[in-house]
């Protein structure tokens, strides 16, 4: 076996797995928000972040069109569709849970989860239908910016893009952005305490309802950043895509502890890391046996594993059956 | 005032009979005309709904089933090919409704195994295992597809004592996620184990696959019918599959009604007590699981001999998907409710979405106006038939809020409700 190679590509690898995990951490925080606050799982979440995907590949676009976008700068332009994208996401979050989630809270906890599976599968298609009838195409490319493709080599072997980079930047300010909101502010203190217990919340005074609905606005929006930040590193988008980001966000969620939002981040980190790590060295390690493909199978197994052996997570504190 | 004349036995059965006549006659007038295919299933199902004597009903059902469709399959191919498609999704429906429906476990990797018992005799069942094993020995004698029926249905069983050991500690939700990831699994595992060792050939899929034979040959000649294989066949999957989905309706009635079957729905409605009571948690969960996945894998190897072909793509999560939107939009637990709710959802999406696409074509084509837009223009990419996770998501959804319990409630569920 080649060991100078093995670690020759390390850094590379470490690095691809960060963004890879950051990207997840993002998606990861709408899941364990949701599901800290309403123990739920929001399947639709996926396409929460699809939505924000396509929203930025609009904008872009549009912008590309009205010959913006090599005008202007592209950290602006950034910044802008990002903004933009995590509205249309955090809105659109919110109202999926007034009309698919709030009628049926209260029953038993299979009826939400089919209806977001519902929610899921109907977003897909409509976001399909949607770019059917308005650009006759539904796989849609993010329009390049060569500032963002600009590549720093860092030694030889190893080297990192701008939009690698911005997806860092921008995920750390966010996570340190909701970190103190959910800490640090009386907004926060309301939701963790509608989280806690939410028939002794409200009667503390705070609107439950408004509660649950600004966590899906968050989470939403959190999701819709990360799509954007997706469609810029990978730039392919098409409605689909959001299911195994998802899966693996929620395995990321679970990992952490789910409802614990400092453990999404650390389990969004850690599984992109495995991930990146498995795409490029099982393949290596196994002399061609099994490829990067399987980079699906590992993740997924490390979520049943942890489901079977941990539930509760890396960070998570033993969460009590409800019936 | 139709629920009126249907409890009246005589009135019934009248106009239940004329029903079906005029439909098939309708039928086989315009064999192209959907709409008159679907008045035709309409009948089948009010047939089910009529009171009248249970001899008369089960004839007639028969009758229904066993003569007519038959015949208007011979008429257009088409519509054997979707009452054979709908046969496929009733036994799937059936089995996962014992696994969601009276176990209460949602399983939304369903279709894993109904791939295991599609590969099982794709591979056997075809040259592909000669790659595996070496020689020339394969593809098995035709014969052994009733075998491998049995087969299928022990490795399926086997496959889902396999998952449900590791997953019985997980409840709810948890438990939904991991059969997700376990479906995923075998997909991923079918589309990439072409090397070292070529099992699936990836994603390019095994074919040919041997279908079953036809043992009967000797008499149809005999009665001077000439057994051309394109003719043969069709009816006789038909025949299979109705054969199939006969013996799993009388295998979940009878299971349903059983002691098992009880313990299945107290596991449902109530896990802690039902351990109080001595139901033996771990063992009916196993067996639930086991029971919902051999029919999926009986299923599976009819449906790889039906297709010729097969591949990964046909074992997506959307197929899970779509057999739990039958099992919930007939309701849960309920037998009737899982034929219709299996019933209508094929139909919407081999029919109606079907229908809606040619339909628009041919305005497209016509280059129609209407207020000014021109339909030439409408968008190519719009295709009503591939927008099946619209119908399947937009059933779950509607279901949960407006009508949990489903089309048509199970009894014992609807008895409790009325007394509760």
């Amino acid at each position: 076996m080649d060991f100078e190679l093995l670690i020759g590509i390390f850094p590379q690898v470490l690095l691809d797995g960060l963004v890879l995990g950051f990207m997840y951490a993002l998606i990861a925080l709408g899941y364990t928000m949701v599901y800290g606050v309403l123990e739920f799982i929001n399947f639709a979440h996926s396409e929460i972040f699809v939505v924000g995907a396509f929203v930025g590949v609009e904008v872009l676009l549009t912008l590309k069109a009205v010959g913006w976008l090599d005008a202007l700068s592209p950290f602006l332009v950034l910044l802008v569709v990002l903004l933009l994208g995590m509205l249309a996401s955090g809105l659109l979050a919110v109202t999926v849970e007034r009309v698919a989630y709030r009628p049926l809270r209260g029953t038993p906890r299979l009826i939400p989860l089919i209806s977001a599976i519902g929610v899921s599968f109907f977003l897909q298609d409509a976001v399909r239908l949607f770019e059917s009838i308005w650009r006759n195409a539904f796989n849609l490319v993010y329009p390049t910016m060569d500032t963002l493709n600009i590549r720093f080599s860092l030694t030889e072997t190893i080297d990192i893009s701008v939009k690698s980079l911005v997806v860092i930047v921008a995920s750390l300010l966010m996570l340190w952005g909701l970190h103190t909101l959910v800490n640090r502010t009386k907004i926060g203190k309301a939701i963790r305490a509608v989280a806690e217990d939410q028939a002794a919340a409200s009667l503390m005074g705070i609107s439950v309802n408004r509660m649950i609905s600004l966590t899906f606005l968050i989470g939403g929006a959190m999701g819709g950043a990360a799509g954007v930040l997706f469609g810029v590193q990978y730039s392919l988008v098409n409605p689909y895509t959001g299911f195994i980001p998802g899966l693996k966000a929620f395995t990321a969620a679970v990992l952490g502890g789910i409802g614990n939002i400092p453990g999404a981040m650390l389990g969004g980190l850690v599984l992109g890391l495995l991930e990146a790590f498995a795409a490029s060295y099982l393949s290596l390690l196994t002399g061609g046996a099994f490829g990067a493909e399987y980079k699906d199978i590992f993740a997924f197994s490390i979520l049943i594993l942890i489901l079977i052996f941990r539930p509760k997570g890396i960070l998570g504190e033993v969460v009590r059956e409800r019936a | 005032m139709i629920r009126r004349i249907l409890d009246h036995p005589v009135w019934a059965t009248v106009l239940v009979g004329a029903l079906l006549a005029v439909t098939f006659y309708g039928v086989s007038r315009f064999p192209r005309s959907i709409v008159v295919f679907m008045l035709f299933q309409c009948s089948i199902l009010l047939l089910y709904f009529a009171r009248m004597p249970g001899w008369l009903k089960g004839l007639l059902t028969v009758g229904t089933l066993a003569v007519l469709m038959p015949v208007l399959g011979s008429i257009n191919g088409y519509y054997l090919e979707i009452a054979i498609q709908i046969g496929i999704f009733v036994a799937l429906a059936l089995g996962l409704n014992i696994v969601v429906g009276l176990a209460g476990l949602l399983d939304l990797g369903y279709v894993a195994f109904f791939a295991v018992g599609a590969y099982s005799w794709a591979i056997f069942g075809s040259p592909q295992a000669n790659l595996i094993f070496g020689g020339s020995f394969f593809p098995l004698p035709q014969g052994w597809f009733f075998i491998f029926l049995l087969v299928a249905v022990a490795a399926t069983a086997i496959t889902g004592l396999l998952l449900g050991l590791p997953v019985l500690r997980l409840h709810g939700d948890y438990l939904a996620i991991v059969t997700l990831g376990f479906g995923e699994v075998i997909r991923v595992l079918a589309n990439n184990l072409d090397k070292p060792i070529n099992f699936t050939n990836g994603p390019k899929g095994i074919t040919p696959i041997s279908r079953p034979p036809i043992f009967f040959e000797p008499v149809l000649r005999a009665l001077g019918i000439d057994p051309n294989p394109n003719v043969v066949y069709p009816l006789y999957l038909y025949f299979l599959v109705l054969v199939i989905v006969g013996v799993t309706v009388l295998v979940n009635r009878r299971v349903e009604n059983s002691h098992i079957g009880r313990a299945w729905e107290a596991i449902r409605e109530d896990q802690t007590a039902a351990i109080a009571m001595g139901v033996p948690m771990v063992r009916m969960k196993l067996l639930a699981f086991a029971c919902g996945a051999s029919f999926a894998g009986a299923v599976g190897v009819l449906f790889s001999a039906k297709q010729v072909f097969i591949n990964p793509e046909s074992f997506t999560f959307m197929e899970s998907i779509g057999v739990l939107a039958m099992v919930i939009l007939g309701g849960m637990g309920s037998i009737p409710g899982a034929i219709l709710g299996a019933t209508v959802v094929t139909v919407l999406n081999l029919q109606v979405l079907k229908g809606l696409s040619l339909w628009l074509n041919e305005l497209r084509n016509a280059g129609i106006e209407i207020l000014g837009y021109n339909l030439a223009n409408l968008p190519t990419q719009l295709e009503p038939a591939k927008y099946e996770r619209m119908v399947f998501g937009l059933i779950l959804v509607l279901m949960m809020i407006f009508r949990p319990q489903g089309i048509l409630p199970a009894r014992r569920r609807q008895r409790e409700l009325g007394e509760g």
